[in-house]
């Protein structure tokens, strides 16, 4: 299943500075959910395990970063309980980052 | 109950606003699902009324914009320029930046700045610390350590806010301080017990009867979330590399118990504020009485670092009970100061006992002290 995931407003620290992942993420349409593609980018995508607390908080995204699908809010697709489908772009922004 | 697009829409996806459009975020501020056309209406909309409202500007008025190449002031560079079309401000906008000489960081992000003079059409002045302090931050940091430098960026960049704005005959600057930089700055002097600060921090605009320069946040009542949406969804050019220096210095505590609370519920950030600006302090009890418990307090906390406020500000250890006298001036630069000296200059003062009386030729640790540091750090044995 494609997708494309990508780390803006400075979160690409987690990545080795890379911005944007082209992926082929092992699950089969609609098995599986957000929540898999966070464990995915934390075992797959994150460089060093320390920056895990960085990404997640209490199993989900930290508070902070907002998260876009398809560049729609996630809170209106379902946060976490969202089903991915292929070709969807995942985009992950720190907001806490300097002004 | 079909929209004519190709995909089918659910009604509970449509835009609050028009009906008509997919709707792309929720507004933390009141939950209200919009689409991108009616959030970039209802989000400039906003900012409009904060400044109509507390009559920011008055026509004919050249304003500097202190632009970092961040976000927020990427943001209010072009909000403002939108605006001032849109209304007739009748404003003269002028960007203000201050390069505080850090390898890597600062250079990077003037260089958005000036690629954001050429997007909006706007002059630009840089000043930096070298020029007005003979000290880069690179240097200041080779000689005072890591653990303290926001603190002297923060008082040396208020100070160079000012001048910069003094050097254009501008008598007033604008920063990109949303709502959630006010929420933390009340929560942080309610955590630290500063009522002195805590009653003027969610002033929109300031200006000390002594100083020429006014300052102000039209950003106050806008939403961080908001701010970064509009950039992403507008394509805004900005630059987003937390500072070299900046992780060691300071872990924003604070401003994770906002994002925990914020997530909890959204409009805590408008009601922090909201209390910000209604709390009315009890009058001042006989002086005795307060003396003795501040000194108490004093003790404990004089072992502690120096904090930096996010306004720039710092809350300096030993200073006695901090009063907003206006009008006084340093006795060394003549910039405006509650105390005889500033602390630009008493700062300054403590580092030039430390500076080097010999240089080493082609000594390069300190040009891009903090690159350094962290490529040290990744080396592994």
């Amino acid at each position: 299943m494609k997708a494309k995931i990508e780390f803006l407003g400075g979160l690409d620290v987690i990545s080795s500075h890379v911005r944007e992942h082209k992926v082929n993420l092992p699950f089969e349409e609609g098995d599986a959910t957000i929540r898999d593609l966070i464990r995915y980018i934390c075992e797959n995508i994150i460089t060093d395990p320390k920056d895990i607390p960085v990404f997640i908080e209490d199993d989900s995204v930290r508070p902070g970063i907002l998260v876009l699908i398809n560049d729609t809010d996630w809170e209106l697709e379902g946060m976490e309980e969202y089903v991915l489908e292929s070709g969807d772009v995942y985009t992950f922004t720190s907001t806490l980052h300097g002004g | 109950m079909t929209a004519e697009t190709p995909k089918k829409i659910k009604v509970s996806s449509l835009c609050e606003l028009c009906h008509g459009r997919k709707a792309v975020m929720k507004r933390p501020k009141n939950l209200q699902k919009l689409c991108k056309e009616c959030f970039y209406v209802v989000f400039e909309t906003e900012i409009h009324n904060t400044i109509t409202d507390a009559k920011l500007f008055q026509p004919g008025d050249r304003v500097a914009i202190g632009a970092s190449g961040g976000k927020d002031s990427t943001v209010l560079a072009s909000v403002l320029k939108t605006l001032n079309e849109r209304y007739n401000y009748g404003l003269e906008l002028v960007l203000l930046s201050i390069d505080e000489g850090i390898k890597g960081y600062r250079d990077d992000s003037l260089a958005t700045v000036k690629r954001n003079q050429k997007q909006y059409e706007m002059e630009l002045e840089i000043v930096s610390y070298k020029d007005l302090y003979n000290w880069s931050m690179d240097e200041i940091v080779s000689c005072a350590g890591i653990r303290s430098s926001c603190t002297y960026c923060g008082v040396l960049r208020r100070q160079a806010l000012d001048r910069g704005a003094a050097k254009l005959n501008i008598n007033h600057v604008v920063t990109g301080h949303n709502a959630d930089d006010m929420a933390e700055t009340v929560l942080m002097n309610l955590l630290r017990g500063d009522t002195g600060r805590l009653e003027k921090s969610t002033t929109i605009l300031t200006q000390s009867s002594g100083s020429p320069i006014k300052r102000s946040k039209p950003f106050k009542y806008t939403y961080q979330k908001e701010i970064v949406l509009y950039a992403h969804y507008k394509k805004l050019d900005y630059f987003s590399t937390e500072c070299t220096y900046a992780p060691e210095a300071f872990r924003g505590t604070t401003r994770e118990l906002l994002k925990a609370l914020e997530a909890v519920r959204p409009s805590c950030i408008m009601d922090i504020i909201y209390s910000g600006e209604h709390l009315a302090l009890a009058p001042k009890k006989p002086k005795k009485h307060n003396q003795q418990y501040k000194n108490k307090s004093k003790k404990v906390l004089e072992n502690q670092e120096q904090e930096i406020n996010p306004d720039g500000s710092v809350s300096l250890g030993r200073e006695k009970k901090i009063e907003f006298k206006d009008g006084n001036r340093c006795e060394k630069c003549g910039y405006l100061s509650s105390n005889k000296i500033c602390k630009a200059c008493m700062l300054l003062a403590g580092l030039e006992m430390n500076r080097a009386k010999v240089t080493i030729d082609g000594n390069t640790s300190v040009d891009g002290a903090a690159k350094l540091t962290k490529t040290l750090e990744q080396l592994s044995f």
